[in-house]
């Protein structure tokens, strides 16, 4: 993915197709937020925060459209906060500055009338003006009536399956104190699985600002060769131990099981981390490096208080634990120094540090074992042991001597990331991935997670 | 409301052959108290309408928050414009016929109207909560949570559709974290986030939630010095409360027939249940009977009508063990050719509604608690659910839970910690052994199930009696 910071408006003339008013919401939202300012008393401080997306969303099975239409969403929260006392409220921004105005100032009489009823809150964090920023990534997308004609035709002799969405991003922060972030971008994924007859798949996204139609054709031609592997006849494995090696989006999936009581500093210290015995001076290998780095710019550095993350942070750092994600209420609930983190402090912009086994060499260094291109359904089976437990999906190849044999039959694993990232962890590639976050939970995601390929040689497999 | 969609429907210009216009306002109110302080106060509200079309076999939407007449019609004009341009590569031709007329209204049986939760009193009531879910020293974290929905769906169709319907919930959730040097163990009243339900202020009743909250802190310190779950191969109790979720994982989503038709393969996952298997297939023993509810009352997702205007009725899916119908809507009955229910459900106006997962029910059995315990000689018995995870035909799970008790000679003994079982998804239904009465009973459900692309998250119910297993997979912990 290539950005650059153009500062031009979103509203770009190569995308007139998208006939919505997104392009004009900044001005909108920054009159908004002045009306409500001035609505101020001097001892109320107040965050307001703005998220909006124009999308175009074409969902495709078996090279067919099953569902498509668009979708112009936007809110607006605001947070009061006055008397060691906070609340919050959330309306649709539409883009019409009255109506807009109108159920801004009707949030901030609620939340008016509901602080007195709260019980003081000893860890609040007053506003800060702390410096602002601006962010405009203009992209050139496919018009919703370009798309189909533009995917379709390429992926007829394929059983292709997945979704297309596109459109502008936005993301943006005013406070009392004077601070104010702007973040808005075009993207678009297209999140797609090829589906051999034996219904094993071929997983990949195209995911960038600008679409290619050469670069997504010659993708999907890559992929249709890597197709043909996954008809072999499939290969049943019996649960076991085995080496295995971790494509990057498998990798991705384990790394994101860091932001669900991992890394999080409060989850550290209310008893809920997975990462609870790197406190208590246990470490992992070596190996092992990630970070939070927001230089590729694809998510915005402030969160949704305004706070500007470090553009690097180390986590874990040659398998030490060295930092960890605190917002400012742990901070000040735990008098530490606040990393900026987001509400739920989970990561933002991971990326693990690549190693030394070079991609091509990968087969050969895993000798015989398993190579998995795709997790699915992680959940931790005993957190403070660390234990993942998932399944493998799509291409998953049982390999003997440097070859690939088979396709495998879905196994279930249960794992301790202590032992996987410890010292059964071989070697990480030469190359890392961009595996981009394609949720779309209420609003389509930005960003994603930056990982090489892992060998780890043992591996446990139950089911 | 502020907006007439009949008269905004009557008003539109298009040449869909059918349009529908599909308004949800929805207001979330969470408070959320940590180790007695306020973590936060949020009232989020939402509102916006989806304009979908019927253009040459093919639907389009477009979903617009401005609510006024030019915006509709913007929203019409790309719906009709999506629908043409895709109507070539068309996973399949539809009519009207997938989008009957439907005339009603529904509203969500409350006792005590949300209105009466003064702010102040709940705030004090969820501080209780804490206070008395840290039963000593060892607790380290107590929560708790108390969530209102109010949701109003319209809906209006060009073919004489009106369809009103409101709901109120309230979710709650009070959980408790427990230490005991390397030993951490949570205890969560049923779950996380297991008590939904479309009621009113009722279901925070001050004596019965603290009643639980007590109960809720005095097992986490049991279970800090609980031996572990054994690794064995035994008999397996499981109480509604995971039930919930094996039913959920094990039988609802390999039933959706959009998974079935390969929808959701690039995401959620596909099945391993094929059309064929309608009629024909055992899924598991003849005490299964499952069925599809949305009248059931307080059950979460209760619902007159579905998204496309299906009156929603009482189905069963499983009878007797045998697969009769799956959760497709009429679209997906109209592509898969198998019969189905009223589950066609967008998640809010801004999602195209799918095939989901409403109330989902096991039917209760004859057999008292005691007669099954009592009929055990060496079993484990487990409460509910931490832990969770199924391949993506929903075959092979893992599921974990929080509380378990051993059952030996027709006893409930020794209670166990990190208590787990694995299995196969036929198997394990086809070793239901026994089912409990009406007053094993408990009912659940979820505001958190996930699916589709763009992904959606819903609201689900889940009502079960305590279920015995033969010949399931049990193990504890490692540390
Ligand atoms: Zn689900």
């Amino acid at each position: 993915m290539s950005f650059t910071d153009i500062n031009s408006d979103i509203n770009s003339d190569i995308n007139s197709d998208i006939d919505t008013d997104i392009g004009t919401w900044e001005g909108i939202f920054n009159q908004l937020c002045d009306r409500i300012f001035t609505n101020l008393n001097a001892q109320e401080h107040l965050v307001i925060e703005l998220v909006g997306e124009h999308s175009h969303f074409m969902r495709l099975n078996g090279g067919k459209v099953r569902q498509t239409g668009t979708v112009t969403d936007g809110a607006l929260t605001l947070r009061l906060m006055a008397d060691q006392r906070t609340a919050a409220a959330t309306v649709p921004f539409t883009g019409n500055l009255d109506r807009d105005s109108m159920a801004g100032l009707e949030s901030l009489g609620h939340l008016r009338q509901e602080l007195p009823q709260l019980p003081v809150d000893p860890y609040l964090v007053l506003p800060q003006n702390l410096g602002s920023s601006h962010a405009m990534y203009r992209g050139d997308l496919l018009s919703p009536q370009q798309a189909p004609q533009a995917i379709l035709p390429a992926v007829q002799s394929a059983d292709f399956t997945g979704l297309y969405a596109a459109g502008p991003i936005l993301r943006a922060n005013r406070n009392s104190a004077g601070q104010q972030h702007w973040f808005a971008t075009e993207t678009f994924v297209l999140d797609y699985s090829m589906i051999a007859p034996s219904e094993k798949a071929v997983k990949a996204t195209y995911a960038d600002t600008h679409w290619h139609q050469d670069q997504f054709e010659a993708q999907i031609q890559q992929a249709r060769s890597q197709l043909q592997v996954l008809d072999r006849p499939r290969r049943d494995v019996v649960p076991g131990r085995y080496r295995t090696y971790f494509a990057p989006a498998a990798l991705a999936d384990l790394v994101g099981m860091l932001s669900w009581g991992a890394v999080s500093e409060a989850s550290l210290q209310q008893g809920g981390s997975a990462l609870g015995k790197l406190r208590e001076g246990k470490t992992l290998s070596p190996l092992l490096s990630l970070r939070e780095d927001f230089t590729h710019g694809t998510v915005p550095r402030f969160n949704s208080h305004g706070e500007v993350a470090p553009e690097v942070l180390p986590i874990l750092a040659d398998g030490k634990l060295v930092n960890t994600l605190i917002n400012a209420r742990t901070a000040k609930e735990y008098d530490l120094t606040s990393t900026a983190a987001n509400g739920s402090e989970s990561l933002r912009a991971p990326e693990v540090a690549v190693g030394t086994l070079p991609p091509e060499a990968v087969l050969s260094a895993l000798g015989t074992g398993l190579y998995l291109s795709n997790l699915h359904y992680l959940n931790w089976s005993d957190r403070s042991g660390g234990r993942i437990t998932g399944m493998t999906r799509y291409a998953c190849f049982w390999v003997e001597n440097g070859e690939i044999v088979a396709p495998i039959q879905d196994l279930r694993f249960d794992e301790s990331l202590y032992a996987f990232w410890g010292d059964n962890l071989e070697a990480l590639t030469t190359h890392a991935e961009f595996v981009p976050d394609v949720d779309t939970y209420d609003m389509r995601s930005l960003g994603g997670t930056r990982v090489p390929g892992m060998l780890v040689n043992a591996f446990t497999f139950t089911l | 409301m502020d907006f007439d969609l009949n008269r905004a429907l009557n008003v539109l210009q298009t040449d869909a052959d059918w349009i529908g216009l599909r308004q949800v306002s929805e207001t979330t109110t969470t408070r959320y108290v940590r180790d007695g302080h306020p973590q936060s106060n949020h009232r989020h509200q939402t509102q916006g309408i989806m304009v979908e079309v019927l253009a040459k076999g093919q639907f389009g939407y477009a979903a617009t928050n401005r609510l006024d007449q030019e915006s509709l019609q913007a929203a019409t004009d790309r719906a009709y414009a999506q629908a043409v341009a895709t109507a070539p590569w068309a996973v399949h031709s539809f009519t009207t016929a997938v989008r009957p007329r439907a005339v009603g209204q529904y509203q969500s049986p409350i006792q005590q109207p949300l209105e009466l939760i003064n702010v102040a009193d709940l705030m004090q009531l969820l501080t209780q909560v804490c206070a008395t879910l840290k039963v000593c020293e060892q607790i380290v974290k107590t929560t708790a949570l108390a969530q209102t929905v109010e949701t109003e769906h319209t809906f209006v169709s060009s073919n004489g559709s009106s369809v009103y319907q409101r709901f109120f919930s309230i979710n709650t959730d009070y959980g408790v974290t427990a230490q005991d040097g390397t030993v951490i163990q949570q205890r969560t009243d049923n779950g996380m986030f297991a008590r939904c339900y479309q009621a009113g202020a009722e279901v925070l009743d001050p004596q019965a939630v603290l009643d639980r909250a007590q109960r809720i802190g005095e097992q986490a310190i049991e279970l800090l010095s609980a031996p572990e779950c054994p690794t064995t191969t035994t008999t397996l109790v499981l109480a509604p409360d995971q039930m919930m979720l094996q039913i959920h994982e094990s039988v609802g989503h390999p039933l959706e027939l959009d998974r079935i038709l390969g929808d959701e393969r690039n995401y959620a996952g596909s099945s391993f249940v094929k059309l064929s298997d309608f009629g024909t297939l055992t899924y598991g023993s003849p005490l299964m009977n499952i069925t599809f509810d949305p009248t059931v009352p307080g059950e979460l997702a209760t619902y007159a009508f579905d998204d496309a205007g299906v009156p929603a009725t009482r189905e069963y899916l499983i009878q007797e063990g045998r697969l009769l119908r799956g959760l497709g809507s009429l679209e997906s009955q109209t592509r898969a050719g198998v019969p189905g229910v009223a589950n066609f459900r967008a998640t809010s106006w801004n999602r195209p509604p799918i095939d989901r997962m409403a109330n989902l029910n096991l039917e209760p059995g004859d057999t008292p608690f005691e007669e099954i315990i009592g009929s055990i000689e060496k079993g484990i018995y487990m409460e509910s659910n931490s832990s969770w995870s199924i391949d993506d035909y929903r075959n092979k799970f893992q599921f974990g839970c929080e509380y378990a008790r051993r059952i030996e000679d027709g006893q409930l003994t020794q209670t166990l910690r990190n208590p787990n079982y694995r299995g196969i998804t036929n198997q394990f239904w086809g070793n239901l052994v026994q089912v409990g009465d009406r007053s094993t009973l408990g009912m659940y459900g979820t505001p958190y199930c996930g699916k589709g692309e763009p992904n959606q998250c819903i609201r689900v119910g889940h009502a079960a009696p305590v279920c015995a297993f033969t010949d399931i997979e049990v193990f504890g912990g490692h540390g």
